[in-house]
């Protein structure tokens, strides 16, 4: 099995969330990961979605995918070839004197504090599961006490867009 | 044309002037445009007038509170007929038995909570086996939904999964749009059942209704031309092939494709079989053609498909039960694949050749490139595989033994109903022993002349589906045959069709058992008959007997226990036209179905009677 990264553009319409989730289920898929959020098109969102699954399934799933009505376009983001993303906010223990500690590794990883209190801090940090995972483990030692995490979002390297054609389809209907 | 901008659906429009079989081809862009001015009505009205606008005129339904508006307009409309049933899958199965019979979209209506529930089998069904169907039903007000309300159901999350689409409306104008689309949805590219949910509010506000110029559906853009390389790849594999199979499906049904396959099976010179499906689109009596392939399909079938070297697959996919195991079916074989679902291509089988597209529209590319190969290289020799399946013919004809026990040979009174109604009637099947038996006993010339529930497999299809295909063709007559554990599922519509005057035929195969799973029970549970007595048949307490339950509903009860009684009863229930007629046969529960393939083996383990395997090394 193999991770894969999905962008989907569907209809900004009500339940197109629960169609893309049911399909995965129904299908025996297994979802890692899932964002969805608006583009710069107010009538097209955007799902991008992390699988593990080997190379014929994951064609199968577009086709299924692509069979849904309100699914415009897919495309998959190859990691090379793309910039991808998560958001991670961690609560940590961070006493007077372990705070300069806990502050050089945020230092390190680039990441903010963005909320501090005398016994714990909360840093925001952005980045590849890679790094977040290098982040958490660097942050350990100090006593992770609440993690939150969102899917992986992510786009192409490049000049193109992969939302140009599928907003063509939807000017062209609208 | 213009991507995402089709024309509204207008079946009326769409219906061809000639008196071959409509098929949901046909329906596709429609030729004019109905245009209805904007005039100011309720939400209610608006439904019913977006019915007719898309070419409606039969609607199965029974009324209930959150569709209780839309009745009121309905009684007054002339262009729709309304037919009550009296059970809500019996008007699902019977928008479906219409629409196969007529090829145009067939409509039911119910209310919400139970009766959108009691859709869901249908639907399911529909979804299986590719039907063009629109569900209309009703839903609690709006401000109602999501608090638990009286009937309230979320049909549309509970049809997520076994619909090709479907809507919830809960503002009025966009009632005319979204019937629209879901009438395109479910009568383009691959058909399916599509569900409208609309909310009883949305029905009894004020609203304007205006039929829409063109479907604007950004994300469904079903392709229909194929690729032309792919088809001179086809076409030079079924030139070249040594061992090729025509494996056809109900894709090429459904595309209305019987006209085109005719002439490829000739011009092709291979063999040709039809799965469960595709049963009358190619007909039996064509000498290339060896019968249906498959999990009891006939040896030369199941046989050939096997030994293949080529197999072009026409609207089929590679269903579990046609392939058996999977990584033992065909093992010689390249694979062109042709489907109208891209997502069906290569989701069981690895396709060497992929085509996607209608099937008419491929065919008909197929035919001039084929006949381009055979000009340049000459037609291929198939003398010898001819001679192998000729020996499988020969050898493993279709038959079956009489029973031991002295009672009818069911298979004897199906092969006898189709002799005698020929091959201008309708043939609606349940699902078990007696489907298999029609499958394999009637013989179909004709497409759209068998009906049935193949990839759900519903018990109870055959009376409601067998009412639906009447009320759409009355001018044929249509029998259902059933099976008595099938027939007390859904024999309520025998009411319907008695007061609407719609005189099916009912043949109940009645062995008094649950055939299928007792024949399962003798083969692989040493005999053990856990639960599949049903106490109707001979020297039981015949509860219900059959007969006078027919009476009881208003329809003619007949019953052949002999084989002396076979033809006579037949011909008997053939001249009563002007009223329902059930024919009881009561017939032998030890028969069973053959040749089988048990589930899960490979097709090379085909039984062609019980014990009984060809020797496939003899014949190599």
């Amino acid at each position: 099995m193999s991770r894969h990264t999905l962008s989907v553009l569907v209809e900004n319409k009500p339940g197109v969330l629960t169609r893309v989730a049911g399909l995965f289920a129904r299908r025996s898929f297994n979802i890692h990961s899932l964002a969805v959020g608006p583009t710069e098109h107010e009538e097209i969102s955007r799902i991008t979605v992390v699988v593990d699954v080997d190379e014929l399934p994951l064609e199968q799933v577009t086709k299924q995918l692509n069979k849904l009505i309100n699914v415009i376009k897919i495309v998959e983001l190859e990691a090379d070839a793309s910039v991808q993303r998560e958001l991670l906010l961690v609560k940590v223990r961070a006493d007077a004197t372990t705070r300069s500690h806990v502050l050089e590794v945020v230092q390190l990883f680039r990441a903010h504090v963005v909320d501090v209190v005398p016994e714990a801090v909360v840093i925001e940090a952005t980045g590849s599961p890679g790094k977040l995972d290098a982040l958490l483990a660097a942050l350990e030692p100090y006593g992770i006490r609440e993690i939150v995490q969102s899917g992986t979002v992510a786009i192409g390297r490049g000049a193109r867009s992969i939302t140009d054609r599928a907003l063509e389809r939807v000017n062209r209907s609208a | 044309m213009v991507q995402g901008t089709q024309q509204a659906p207008s079946q009326g429009a769409g219906r061809p002037a000639d008196t071959r079989p409509v098929t949901p081809a046909d329906v596709r862009p429609a030729q004019d445009r109905v245009t209805v001015p904007s005039t100011s009505v309720t939400g209610a009205e608006s439904i019913v007038r977006s019915l007719e606008a898309a070419g409606t005129e039969v609607v199965f339904g029974i009324p209930g509170g959150a569709i209780l508006p839309t009745y009121d307009p309905l009684m007054d409309s002339t262009k729709l007929r309304h037919i009550l049933v009296r059970h809500e899958q019996g008007a699902g199965h019977a928008a479906s038995g219409y629409a196969y019979a007529t090829g145009r979209v067939g409509v039911c209506m119910a209310t919400s909570g139970p009766g959108a529930t009691n859709l869901v089998t249908p639907i399911a069904d529909a979804n299986m086996d590719s039907v063009p169907l629109v569900a209309i039903t009703g839903q609690v007000g709006a401000s109602m939904i999501g608090t638990d309300a009286f009937q309230e159901a979320d049909i549309v999350g509970i049809t997520l999964p076994i619909t090709k689409h479907n809507f919830l409306v809960t503002d009025p104008d966009d009632i005319p749009r979204t019937i629209a689309q879901a009438f395109h949805i479910a009568s383009t590219g691959r058909p399916g059942p599509v569900l409208v949910d609309i909310a009883k509010s949305a029905m009894q506000t004020r609203t304007t209704f205006s039929w829409p110029q063109s479907v604007d559906l950004p994300g469904y853009h079903p392709v229909t031309k194929p690729h032309a390389k792919q088809i001179r790849e086809a076409a030079r594999l079924l030139a070249t092939a040594r061992r090729p199979v025509l494996y056809v499906g109900g894709g090429a049904l459904r595309a209305g494709a019987s006209a085109e396959l005719r002439r490829l099976v000739d011009e092709s010179g291979a063999p040709a079989v039809t799965t469960l499906m595709a049963r009358g689109v190619l007909p039996d009596s064509h000498p290339q053609h060896l019968g249906m392939p498959g999990m009891h399909g006939t040896v030369p079938a199941v046989a050939a498909l096997q030994k293949a070297d080529l197999i072009v697959a026409l609207g089929a996919r590679f269903d579990d039960r046609v392939t058996g195991k999977l990584s033992s079916f065909a093992p010689h074989a390249t694979v062109v694949h042709a489907d109208i679902d891209p997502a069906e291509i290569g989701k069981n089988r690895r396709a060497d050749v992929p085509i996607v597209g209608d099937l008419r529209e491929v065919i008909a590319d197929l035919l001039p490139e084929l006949a381009r190969e055979h000009a340049q290289h000459g037609k291929p020799d198939l003398e010898g595989w001819w001679r192998q399946i000729d020996d499988w013919r020969e050898t493993f004809p279709l038959g079956f033994t009489e029973p031991e026990d002295g009672h009818l040979a069911p298979q004897h009174v199906i092969q006898r109903l189709g002799e005698i109604a020929g091959p201008e009637a309708i043939y609606v099947a349940g699902v078990g022993q007696h489907q298999m038996w029609a499958a394999q006993f009637i013989r179909y010339e004709r497409p759209n002349s068998w009906l049935n529930s193949g990839g759900l497999g519903t018990m109870g299809y055959s009376v409601p589906a067998a009412m639906g295909a009447k009320v759409g063709d009355p001018d044929r007559t249509v029998w259902a045959i059933d099976g008595d554990g099938c027939f007390q599922m859904t024999n309520q519509e025998l009411a319907t069709c008695a007061i609407n005057d719609i005189p099916i035929k009912v043949a109940l195969i009645n062995n008094s058992s649950l055939g299928m799973v007792r024949q399962w029970q003798t083969l692989f549970y040493e005999s053990r008959y856990s639960n599949t007595d049903l106490h109707t048949g001979h020297g039981t307490a015949r509860i219900p007997d059959f007969v006078k339950l027919a009476d009881a509903y208003g329809c003619v009860g007949l019953r052949a226990e002999t084989a002396a009684d076979v033809d006579a009863t037949i011909r008997r229930a053939m001249e009563i036209d002007d009223q329902p007629v059930v024919v009881d046969f009561t017939v032998s529960r030890d028969a069973m179905v053959w040749p089988m393939v048990a589930a899960g083996v490979s097709n090379d383990e085909i039984q062609y009677a019980r014990g009984i395997s060809p020797a496939w090394d003899r014949e190599e």
